[in-house]
């Protein structure tokens, strides 16, 4: 309460207390000053130690100092630095023991940015209510692209990031770069020439990419140009532009988006690996494939009589049948443990491919009996004393005659 | 028939794929033995024409640049560095 005099004129005396008090009240009272945003020029940024915020905002005329508390500050991607220009949300109040008014800031943006923000916005919706960001519109990329198309700075380390993962994952592939600046004035007429320049080339997919940077850095890729130009190719695209947490209008309308360039290439190129481990399945069946055959006796072994009396055919079958399990079950506990396919490992696959196949079969001494009509003889029922038999071996065929004719007893 | 080909000059694609059917074929095992090893060998040569490829293959590179008469050449890359 202070003390009014009416009757003597003389001004009322206040504490210094009651004075800011009333200040405090006055501004808190004041709907406009509860949430507002403030552009100024940013000096004196200071973040002690217990890990609030303080800096002060300035144009020509006037100081406005602020302070954002340190839960908040955590929650900002871009802190405020000496002379960049910002923008400051918050409410205003009085800091009654410093006798400062302050804005207590809750975020803050780089000044420009809040147009260029509702422009995103704005072509955003509009192109969304066109259908252009529709799931179905999205094509599957292919699954060997013989030739990968890249749109990016020749110069930039996005590049560079993805033919490291193309050289590493798929060296298989042919890589057109169509270069192109990636910000600046002349990127959005230069990124949509170098998509077309891809587009009558046979190339199977595009990777459109750039590294992080601001909004205004990225902006040529929220271009309404860009994005019809990714809309309309021809060829599946794969956008990786900025860091993780950018999202530009390009990222929603193609094909496919990647949190980065590397992420981009890793996208659209097999791995080696996988393809390695492809392979390696196909030859265990192709070998797999020859022991079914022998197991179900299709093809008719008759050996000839002087050289089978030593060994039975049933057991070196049966030995060989072991050996190939073994390998294989090798094989595939390596395949776990997710060991490279090296030359060396494939010489060994393929040595005893040729060891249980039906070339070293043939080479032990086995042969293909056929009879006069071309038929397979499989039984000593099927001839008889003096027809004519042709026996196929490893390197050729010889004509034999039946001279006699004995059934084995069981 | 594509088939006579020779391994080297198929692309991986086209030799992987070839193994493919191959494999399918000889576990069908509708083929007479002749018929069996002939396409077992070529199986053979086919995977090892794959590995091969997988192993050695190093990326190709090139851009494109403006053209005289409009539209675009395709010039080897040189990377800077």
């Amino acid at each position: 309460m202070f003390q009014s005099s009416f009757l003597t004129g003389e001004p009322s005396v206040w504490s210094v207390a009651e004075l800011t008090r009333y200040l405090r009240s006055l501004i808190e009272s004041d709907y406009r000053l509860q949430s507002l945003w403030v552009r100024g020029e940013v000096s004196n940024v200071s973040r002690p130690s217990s890990g609030h915020l303080y800096f002060t905002l300035k144009d020509a005329g006037a100081t406005l100092r602020c302070v954002m508390w340190r839960g908040q500050v955590a929650q900002q991607l871009n802190l405020p630095q000496d002379g960049q220009s910002f923008e400051v949300h918050g409410h205003l109040s009085l800091y009654e023991a410093g006798g400062q008014y302050q804005l207590y800031a809750d975020r803050f943006r780089r000044a420009g940015e809040g147009e260029l923000y509702q422009a995103f916005l704005d072509l955003k919706d509009r192109l969304a209510a066109e259908g252009l960001f529709e799931a179905e519109r999205k094509r599957e990329l292919p699954d060997h692209p013989r030739r990968i198309g890249i749109v990016s700075s020749p110069t930039g380390a996005a590049l560079q990031d993805a033919l490291d993962v193309l050289r590493r994952r798929y060296p298989l592939g042919h890589v057109v770069l169509a270069p192109s600046p990636v910000q600046g004035e002349a990127a959005v007429e230069g990124l949509i020439e170098a998509l077309a320049g891809l587009q009558e080339r046979q190339i199977d997919v595009i990777l459109l990419i750039r590294g992080g940077g601001s909004m205004e850095d990225l902006a040529a890729f929220n271009h309404e140009g860009l994005a019809r130009a990714v809309a309309a190719s021809k060829v599946p695209i794969v956008a990786g532009v900025g860091h993780e947490t950018d999202f530009t209008i390009v990222d929603f309308v193609a094909d496919r988006r990647a949190p980065t360039p590397s992420a981009a290439a890793e996208i659209a190129a097999p791995d080696r690996q996988a393809l390695a481990d492809l392979l390696l399945s196909l030859q265990r069946r192709l070998a797999g494939s020859f022991q079914t055959e022998l197991e179900a006796g299709r093809w008719q072994l008759a050996g000839l009589a002087g050289r089978l009396r030593a060994a039975s055919p049933r057991a070196q079958l049966a030995n060989r049948r072991q050996q190939v399990d073994a390998f294989e079950g090798r094989l595939h506990s390596s395949l776990k443990a997710g060991l490279r396919l090296s030359r060396s490992r494939l010489d060994g696959l393929q040595a005893t491919l040729r060891a249980v196949g039906p070339p070293a079969v043939l080479a032990r001494g086995y042969a293909v009996v056929r009879d006069s009509a071309g038929l397979v003889v499989r039984s000593v029922g099927q001839v008889n004393p003096g027809d004519p038999l042709e026996l196929r071996l490893a390197d050729g065929t010889v004509g034999a005659d039946v001279t006699g004719v004995e059934a084995d007893s069981r | 028939m594509a088939k006579t080909k020779p391994v080297e000059d198929l692309t991986y694609e086209q030799a992987f794929a070839e193994l493919g059917t191959i494999v399918e074929a000889l576990e069908l095992g509708d083929l007479s033995l002749e018929q069996s090893l002939e396409r077992f060998e070529r199986g053979q040569a086919l995977a090892l024409h794959c590995s091969q490829l997988l192993e050695q293959a190093e990326l190709k590179l090139s851009q494109l640049t403006p053209a005289d008469g409009g539209g675009y050449d395709e010039i080897p890359f040189e990377e800077e560095g």
